[in-house]
């Protein structure tokens, strides 16, 4: 029973992680005066795609048919070892935080290769800006974890979460600045607004984008079908590990019902956030970055002092 | 360049002691009594020289300070023709040479004027001119689609072309190149990821540094030269509408003012009111749009969405009164083609009263913004010597401090009754020529306030008459990018022989090569933004 609802979790996690980009997309469109498409035009995309044959270079090796799959596999797995809307189910219990740290990794690292494979200047100009961005967000991430991980004194995010929901509310400073820590590192994580631009043309700006260039039919559907699940994953991770309440502790429908519906209102209310703060600000210049993350690491590392002055 | 070089006198030829004179007379009072002894095209002082002093003449208008503002060249029986306009303090003189037939090499401008290298290359395509001591001789807007000895402008090139089925790869042109285990060659375009106008460029960057930039276009090259020849004046102004479509009412002005200017006709007063109002609304239009675009290209989602939506307020507005969004084929040869509605009359003052509350509030808001501001400010430096060095036009001059601008320095009607005062910056950057361009919004809007407050009833088309043989004129109005000048050339019949438009984009494009060095690649699509040269307009 356990690990058929763990099962569901996973294959929701991907399965809607589409319908929330589509969501956010929704709600920057109505911000910028436009008529939006609907929030699932993201499966119809995905259909297009998936329906389309792939062009792959002469000069591709065999990283490049490969890579889409490894990213793919690496988010949706990510997304299983996440509780979603309910704790305590055995896929957490197999992984921790690290792990999921180490699968965000491999799906950069193929991402990199693959970009660099085919030979062309954009995917090495993007995947070199890729792993500059992610040399600087990963210890920033990694340390606003370990706040989490000194608190409940566990590196399970499941446990954690758990342990956070027994203590019930209280006000703790380190969880605000990792809050912010990890905030900043999600926006430059998942390509947006202002470190990379998911909506652009100019190939000379891109980050993300100009890796896959070279991507098409299946394999870009693939990819980004695992990048609507990383931004997601991203979402669920802030929103149950700062504002856990609701989620499903028992396995009553009734619980589990209350766990969705509250995890569809926490995702909801981000992705709003999200598209505020991306239509008021500008793309900054590449070489700002570095101050960016800088910053996110830290407001991380400030949460994982006050833990040690203020919360021990 | 001295006054004692005797040089040979050839019937009509001018010795250069003479031209140095009539150098000397522009800017001063004195270009008046030059124009009436020697000669002139439109407001042009005309100076012949012989083909051994077309050098020594580049040489002597550089010492004078003269800005090198278009050159172009033409068949005329078994001889050629090749003209330079030279321009200070906005004074203009045509220099104009002969080479007999039988001979095709003549010394090249750009050792003395750098932004006459494309131009020179532009002639020597089209119609086979050797330029002895240019330093470039690749090709550059006659891509490999022409054969080595096809010359699209002589008169023996058929109108239609000798297309082949396939045109062969450019690969033979050799781009500026760098060795070493960091710089990487980056090749973009000639298509784009977005809906743009084609164009190569050919980067090489030390990591995300540009150490060089190099342009190829010529891909929208559409053979406006040729397809002019034998045109009736409408059909002229017609295609003159089209050689960039950003750009309709200026190009069409200059053209209907070239014409107007060898055939002696005067438009009526209110046809240059009405024009003056359809060219400062189309600088409007732009500026509002690439204002817009600056701020897409930032990622700026909120300043786009605004600035498009003002533009496209502004373009039904154009549509509701003049019948085009663009404002299209309005100016015709000898007036316009459109009255000014009564509605418009009054309904206009209030849409621009409108508009200007709208910009007054988005103004601080774009000033705010820390992370646009980071951007544009500082981002695409351009020094005020390549500006002189090029010969650069428009917003990108009037950015470094340069007010090149031909509604104060050389107005024609209705702007000598107007006195516009060119806007102007000094620091040269992105911002300085997105900042320019706001308050040039603001000097348009009073501009056509002024225009609606002066506009009298009256008839819109002077009557056409058919020029003389051999007719020419010369058209110079403010583009909303810069000095759009162009000559034309009737035949004895009032159908055209010869039409050279020169858009502004022409010295700006190279500019942008300058500009870029020293930044970082994922800035070049903003500061090229900022410049945003007419690729349809350079290549012809």
């Amino acid at each position: 029973m356990d690990w058929l609802l763990a099962l569901i979790q996973a294959v929701l996690f991907t399965l809607l992680a589409p319908l929330f980009s589509g969501w956010l997309k929704w709600v920057k469109c109505l911000l910028q005066n436009r008529r939006p498409p609907p929030p699932w035009q993201p499966y119809r995309d995905l259909r297009k795609l998936f329906g389309k044959r792939p062009v792959v270079a002469d000069t591709a090796s065999w990283l490049f048919p490969v890579t889409p799959y490894v990213v793919f596999c690496a988010a949706a797995l990510s997304g299983a070892i996440v509780p979603f809307f309910a704790v305590d189910l055995p896929t957490a219990a197999i992984a921790d935080m690290i792990v999921l740290v180490g699968f965000f990794a491999l799906g950069r690292f193929f991402l990199a290769l693959a970009g660099m494979d085919v030979g062309t200047a954009f995917g090495g100009m993007g995947s070199s800006r890729e792993m500059t961005i992610a040399s600087l967000a990963e210890p920033a991430m990694l340390m606003a974890i370990f706040t989490l991980a000194l608190t409940a004194s566990t590196t399970n995010i499941s446990v954690a979460i758990d342990y956070l929901l027994d203590t019930g509310l209280a006000l703790r400073p380190s969880f605000l600045f990792a809050l912010g820590g990890l905030l900043l590192v999600a926006v430059a994580e998942t390509g947006r607004i202002p470190i990379d631009n998911p909506a652009t043309h100019l190939e000379l700006t891109m980050i993300h984008e100009a890796m896959i260039l070279e991507y098409s039919g299946r394999h870009l559907a693939l990819i980004e079908w695992a990048g609507q699940i990383r931004l997601m994953l991203y979402g669920v991770l802030i929103a149950n590990i700062f504002l856990p309440w609701g989620l499903a502790r028992e396995f009553t429908p009734e619980a589990l019902g209350i766990g969705a519906a509250a995890i569809a209102a926490k995702l909801g209310a981000l992705a709003v956030a999200l598209a505020l703060a991306e239509t008021s600000v500008a793309k900054m210049r590449l070489f700002r970055v570095q101050e960016f993350l800088g910053f996110a690491y830290l407001l991380s590392l400030l949460g994982m002092l006050s833990h040690i002055i203020l919360e021990v | 360049m001295t006054a004692t070089r005797t040089a040979v006198k050839e019937d009509g030829f001018m010795v250069i002691d003479r031209l140095t004179a009539s150098l000397q007379s522009l800017g001063t009072p004195e270009f008046g009594n030059e124009k009436a002894q020697a000669g002139a095209v439109g407001p042009a002082l005309l100076c012949p020289v012989i083909p051994e002093d077309w050098g020594v003449a580049a040489e002597a208008a550089a010492a004078q300070g003269c800005r090198w503002a278009a050159g172009w060249g033409e068949a005329r029986g078994e001889s050629w023709v090749v003209n330079a306009l030279l321009e200070k303090s906005g004074d203009y003189l045509l220099l104009r040479t002969v080479l007999p037939p039988g001979r095709t090499g003549l010394p090249s401008h750009t050792p003395h004027f750098p932004g006459a290298a494309r131009p020179e290359r532009h002639t020597r395509d089209l119609l086979g001119l050797k330029f002895t001591g240019h330093p470039d001789d690749r090709r550059w807007v006659r891509h490999q689609a022409w054969g080595e000895r096809e010359f699209p402008l002589r008169p023996d090139f058929p109108l239609s072309g000798q297309p082949p089925a396939v045109t062969a790869p450019d690969r033979s042109y050799g781009f500026a190149s760098a060795h070493g285990p960091e710089v990487n060659e980056i090749p973009v375009g000639p298509v784009h990821a977005g809906i743009i106008e084609p164009g190569h460029f050919r980067f090489l960057a030390l990591g995300e540094t540009v150490l060089n930039l190099e342009e190829r276009l010529g891909y929208v090259h559409k053979g406006i030269e040729k397809l002019a020849e034998g045109r009736d004046p409408e059909g002229l102004a017609r295609l003159a509408g089209r050689v960039s479509g950003d750009t309709t009412v200026g190009h069409a002005w200059a053209a209907c003012q070239a014409m107007e200017c060898a055939a002696g006709v005067a438009p009526p007063e209110r046809a240059l009111w009405l024009r003056a109002i359809f060219i400062e609304r189309e600088r409007v239009a732009n500026h509002l749009n690439d204002i817009g675009a600056i701020c897409n290209d930032t990622a700026f989602a909120f300043g786009h969405y605004q600035f498009s939506r003002l533009r496209e307020l502004w373009l039904r507005d154009n549509l509701r009164w003049f019948g085009h969004r663009l404002l299209m084929d309005r100016i015709v040869p000898g007036g316009v083609a459109v009255d000014l509605p009564a509605e418009a009359t009054s309904a206009m003052p209030g849409a621009m009263a409108a508009l200007r509350s709208e910009l007054e509030e988005l103004k601080p808001i774009l000033d705010e913004s820390t992370i646009f501001q980071d951007r544009v400010v500082g981002a695409g430096v351009l020094p005020e010597r390549i500006v002189r060095e090029l010969g650069c036009l428009g917003y990108v001059a009037r950015a470094c401090g340069i007010g090149r601008d031909v509604r104060e320095r050389a107005p024609h009607a209705p702007y000598d009754r107007l006195g516009v005062k060119a806007v102007t910056r000094s620091d040269g950057d992105v911002a300085a020529r997105l900042y320019v361009r706001y308050e040039e919004l603001f000097a348009s809007l009073d501009i056509i306030d002024q225009c609606l407050q002066r506009i009298e009833p009256g008839p819109l088309r002077t009557a056409w008459r058919t020029p003389p043989a051999n007719a020419e004129g010369l058209g110079l109005v403010e583009g909303w990018r810069g000095e759009i000048a162009t000559h034309v050339r009737f035949d004895g019949s009032g159908s055209i022989v010869r039409f050279f438009p020169r858009d502004p984009s022409v010295f700006n494009w190279p500019a942008l090569e300058k500009l870029i060095l020293g930044n970082i690649v994922p800035d070049f699509p903003l500061c090229n933004k900022s410049v945003n040269g007419s690729y349809s307009g350079h290549d012809l």
